[in-house]
């Protein structure tokens, strides 16, 4: 099998890798590239554990091949938080609990973060739908949308 | 396995016919799934997204071309394609995730052959046709002509799907696409209805047609149920009329998700509930 070429931009940073063809970008994000944040609950689109952003849009990176990230802009939870200051909605989980084991986490505020720039105003309806596709096992769903909509009622007010 | 990204309908149409186990990647949310759970080893995947051709929207005569590699999320932000079949763009709509709309495609989802799949009975009430490339040529064919049986359709080696299109939505007319899951989202269909229809400036219903999903082999054109309409003002007699022809077309089989009773008898709520939304679309009596 010969190795992929790929030339894509990760967080803003252009980055090459080499991959197999038939590599998911989860499996490149994470063994390739060392961004371990991006986590694998179920490899089939369920539990969107593996949330990244591909050109503006919220995916299952392990529902993408590698190669498929050629020319592409990727965001990953790696790219939230500014050096050492949370992002917002990073501050408001911690605040909130609203994690416990933390693997849904980076999902979810990548899947969160795309909500709130398409929509800076949701309504927990809209805030539940838009969040269907990321699972959580053990900290239940209430606190997270509640951190997701102070978040949102924060970031108005600041804007 | 080789991965191939080519430029052109022309160069993807060469490259599946010199592979016979080449597969066509859009969204990637069936075939990447069926990869990686080992169900399928194709020797080429052959992603159609870097050809122009089938990531643009037009509207096209009157109607829209949607091409193979648009995404679920991008139809649902196109007003004008929404205003004119909102019930083609809430079916796509309804598929899985956010994350998997910003990938899933309504080629995808045909192609695929579910006879649960969403997208696919809208598309059929709309009577859509998609347009087929291959080494003989290009053809369009009716939507529900491409899926045969489950996971098999129609499409012969070589060719490939390079757009569907929604002709012209006449005057007075609406479509509607309603599916029965367990659970709000993420689910897969246990029945599913589609009715596009038109009214004439009295609200008589002049033309029709109703489809079925998740109660046959392939999702189900039921012209029966079309004529119970057709003549009418979509009254509630003939909303009975319509119900009943739905549920007699219904053949489904008994799962862990429904029995066969049950099916039969939500095809005819849905097909029901369909042809109300899609007649105050019309602008028909509510
Ligand atoms: C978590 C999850 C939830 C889901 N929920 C739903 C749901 O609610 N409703 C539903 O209907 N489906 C659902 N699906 C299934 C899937 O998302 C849809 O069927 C989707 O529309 C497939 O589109 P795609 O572009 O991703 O297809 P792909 O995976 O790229 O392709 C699907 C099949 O069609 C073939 N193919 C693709 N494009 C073409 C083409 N242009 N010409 C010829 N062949 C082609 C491929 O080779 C493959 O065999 C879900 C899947 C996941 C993972
Ligand atoms: S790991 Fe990708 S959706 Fe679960
Ligand atoms: S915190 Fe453990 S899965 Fe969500």
């Amino acid at each position: 099998m010969s190795k992929v070429h790929v030339t894509t931009s990760i967080n803003g940073d252009p980055t090459e890798f080499l991959c197999e063809p038939d590599s998911t970008l989860l499996d490149v994000l994470r063994d390739e590239l060392g961004l371990t944040g991006s986590k694998e609950g179920c490899g089939t689109g369920d539990c969107g554990a593996c949330t990244v952003t591909i050109n503006g849009r919220v995916v299952c990176s392990c529902l993408v091949l590698g190669a498929e990230a050629e020319g592409a802009e990727i965001g990953t939870i790696e790219g939230m938080a500014e050096g050492d200051k949370l992002h917002p909605l990073q501050q408001k989980f911690i605040e909130h609990a609203a994690l416990q084991c933390g693997i849904c986490t980076p999902g979810i505020l990548v899947a969160a973060k795309s909500l709130l720039e398409h929509n800076p105003d949701p309504t927990e309806e809209e805030a539940r739908y838009w969040l269907a596709g990321n699972l959580c096992r053990c900290t239940g769903y209430d606190k997270i949308i509640r951190a997701v909509l102070a978040t949102a009622a924060d970031m108005r007010e600041a804007s | 396995m080789q991965y191939l990204a080519p430029q052109t309908l022309d160069d993807a149409v060469k490259a599946l016919a010199s592979q016979p186990d080449a597969k066509v990647l859009a969204g990637g949310t069936d075939l990447l799934v069926r990869m990686r759970s080992d169900m399928i080893h194709p020797d080429v995947v052959l992603d159609i997204k870097r050809i122009d051709e089938t990531r643009r929207i037009t509207q096209e005569d009157g109607g829209w071309r949607i091409g193979a590699s648009v995404s679920a999320a991008e139809m649902g932000e196109n007003a004008a394609l929404v205003a004119d079949w909102p019930g083609v763009v809430e079916a796509a709509n309804l598929i899985g995730s956010t994350q998997i709309q910003g990938r899933c495609t309504i080629v995808g989802n045909l192609c695929n052959a579910s006879p649960a799949a969403d997208s696919v009975p809208a598309m059929v009430a709309a009577n859509a046709t998609v347009r087929v490339v291959g080494p003989e040529g290009t053809r369009d064919v009716p939507v529900q002509e491409i899926p045969v049986s489950p996971g098999k359709t129609s499409l012969k080696p070589g060719e490939f799907v390079a757009s569907v299109f929604l002709p012209p939505r006449p005057e007075r007319s609406g479509d509607a696409y309603l599916r029965f899951i367990p659970r709000t989202e993420m689910d897969i269909a246990v029945v599913s209805a589609g009715v596009a229809l038109q009214l004439d400036e009295g609200g008589t219903c002049t033309a029709a047609r109703v489809s079925l999903g998740a109660v046959a082999p392939t999702v189900l054109l039921v012209p029966e149920a079309a004529d119970t309409l057709i003549g009418t003002k979509v009254d509630e007699p003939a909303l009975e009329a319509l119900a009943k022809a739905a549920s007699a077309a219904a053949k489904p089989i008994a799962d862990k998700r429904g029995t066969v009773e049950y099916r039969v008898h939500v095809a005819g709520v849905l097909a029901r509930r369909a042809a109300v939304i899609a007649r105050n679309r019309a602008g028909g009596a509510s």
